[in-house]
């Protein structure tokens, strides 16, 4: 591949992102300047099934593609010309969705002879922190999703170490599976913390601590409680307050999240804290990590809303990354549905 | 005028380059293996077998279906991709077509077919004028046996075109007997170049934001939320 032998730290990337139910693409520059950033997002149409159709995604992205691909050079008021690279989602994520986003990115790159650069989705989330303020190493990513519950260890730039993460449900599949057990509208996670705002956590629920020395997660047992105690309480004829129970819920996470970061945090000695994915968005996580972290030399940094959730701008930042090592991928470049962070 | 044509709706695999009338190139595979990763090179292959840049090209064809779902749209979101990046007009063929094509020497029909699963088949059928083939029956997915009544009404030879001939030959032999013609096994692979001669005889180009795959059916989550509330619009 032909990559320009003078590197620019500047370079201006279309980065495009396809691995879940949202079309985005987002033109960022020397991974620090978002010249745009758009989302189509499918929520609309997922939302009578209850929860994304994975073939259904695959075709929305397949018509939506290039009109995303335009309006994102469009807004940023680029040309071909004057982009220097192209980068997308390898991985991971439904593996039809992913293919839309790494065939088109081919396909451009291709055309107009750019290199391309292949991007892990979950560094693309805590890279979404470079467009914020600059690093500081080490640092520690908290990454919570509907599909990840990851703490990774970032020792110097670009390299990423998985030192905990879920063994069973991510906390957003958590999130969302107690919403529809409280009827809530999907997607569940912002009623959930909306109404966990409302109520008091005074009903009993597990947290799953697992070994003293791990930083891994699970969820699915304290989901279950929370099915059996509205169960049960149905059964007794009794009634629970949805906003005590998602409270009780809300917090059961929130605890265990910020209790292992802080663990993580001071064993490995971090200057900086990112909090990543679309979890990061919950209000209570927020809070909780903030005051958590507030008394402490370390820094805390949380994406703005738009940059929690899927978006290209962070498949953008993490390029640059990638741009900065010359980490570009061959023609064959495929999408890769269980890609390993490393 | 340059054109590149893509097929990837089923298991082979192609690519080809005319320019003007004159077929420069082709490159298919007929195997088992992934599309998304090999695709590339081969067009990769074929340009620069060919000493053509991209930005020479005029125009890109595609094979839109129907067909294998991820397959399809492989092939087709690299068409309308790189025709977006090239500024350049797609054309988006039946894959029915395309491999209807293959016999459009036949008097009689010419029924391309590809198994859809369950005992069903993606079809249409054609009958060729002055070089290229024509739709009569429009391209759909049926249940092979309905669809053999269909053409037994027809009363006159029908060319069968299909890589999967081998395994339904004997319910259309057993019913439809002397109207029955099928191809040679050469005949029944889809040629990326048989998109080309479609192109160049009828073919209307659109912008690639318009190109779009042909699935002739809805998902299963959606055909299943129209069973189960009757009397509402899928798009509500």
């Amino acid at each position: 591949m032909n990559i320009n032998n003078q590197k620019k730290e500047n370079e201006i990337i279309l980065a495009v992102e396809t691995s879940c139910d949202e079309t985005a693409a987002a033109i960022v520059q020397g991974g620090e300047h978002i010249l745009s950033n758009v989302v189509a997002s499918q929520i609309e149409s997922h939302k009578r099934f209850g929860g994304v159709v994975p073939e259904l995604a695959s075709r929305h992205h397949t018509e939506n593609i290039t009109w995303i691909l335009e309006e994102a050079m469009k807004k940023a008021e680029v040309t071909f010309d004057d982009l220097d690279a192209v980068a997308v989602t390898e991985g991971p994520g439904l593996v039809g969705a992913l293919l839309v986003g790494v065939n088109a990115a081919k396909a451009v790159a291709y055309a107009r002879r750019l290199p391309l650069l292949p991007v892990h989705h979950i560094s693309g989330h805590i890279q979404a922190a470079r467009l914020e303020r600059p690093w500081r190493y080490p640092a520690l990513a908290l990454v919570v999703s509907g599909g990840h519950t990851e703490l990774v260890l970032l020792r110097e730039e670009g390299e990423y170490e998985v030192i905990g993460q879920t063994r069973d449900d991510a906390a957003g599949e958590a999130y969302d599976k107690v919403a529809r057990t409280l009827e809530l509208p999907y997607p569940g996670g912002p009623y959930i913390d909306k109404l966990a705002a409302e109520g008091t956590p005074n009903i009993e629920l597990p947290i799953a601590w697992l070994e003293p020395d791990s930083y891994d997660f699970s969820f699915s047992g304290l989901k279950s409680a929370v099915i059996n105690t509205l169960h049960n309480a149905k059964q007794r004829g009794e009634t629970i307050r949805s906003e005590d129970l998602a409270a009780s819920f809300q917090q059961s996470v929130i605890t265990v999240l910020t209790e292992k970061t802080k663990r993580a945090a001071d064993h490995y000695q971090v200057e900086q804290i990112v909090l990543a994915g679309g979890v990061a968005a919950n209000k209570g996580l927020r809070t909780a990590m903030s005051n958590t972290f507030a008394s402490s030399s370390v820094e805390l940094t949380i994406p703005p809303f738009s940059l929690c959730t899927d978006n290209a701008a962070m498949i953008g930042a993490a390029a640059h990354v990638q741009w900065k090592k010359n980490k570009t991928a061959g023609w064959d470049l495929n999408g890769v549905p269980g890609l390993a962070l490393t | 005028m340059k054109i590149l044509a893509i097929d990837t709706s089923t298991h082979v695999m192609g690519a080809a380059l005319a320019e003007d009338d004159k077929l420069l190139g082709e490159y298919i595979t007929n195997f088992k293996k992934n599309h998304s990763l090999r695709l590339m090179p081969a067009i990769d292959h074929l340009m620069n077998e060919l000493e053509i840049e991209p930005k020479e090209l005029d125009a890109i064809a595609v094979a839109k279906g129907p067909g294998s779902y991820t397959g399809v749209r492989i092939g087709v979101t690299t068409a309308k991709s790189m025709a977006w990046a090239l500024n350049i007009p797609v054309y988006g063929i039946s894959s029915l077509q395309m491999l209807a094509q293959n016999g459009k020497y036949f008097s009689g029909y010419i029924c391309p077919f590809m198994d859809a699963r369950r005992g069903q088949v993606y079809t249409g059928l054609y009958t060729s004028e002055n070089g290229c083939v024509k739709e009569v029956e429009k391209d759909r997915i049926i249940i092979l046996e309905d669809w053999i009544d269909l053409l037994k009404e027809k009363q006159e030879p029908v060319l069968f075109l299909s890589q999967e001939w081998d395994k339904h030959k004997e319910a259309i032999q057993e019913k439809l007997s002397r109207q029955v013609v099928y191809g040679s096994f050469s005949d029944m692979l889809p040629k990326p170049s048989k998109l080309l001669e479609v192109v160049l005889n009828q073919g209307e180009s659109i912008s690639s934001h318009e190109l779009v795959p042909e699935y002739t059916q809805l998902t299963e989550a959606e055909k299943n939320w129209l069973a189960s509330n009757k009397g509402k619009r899928n798009d509500e």
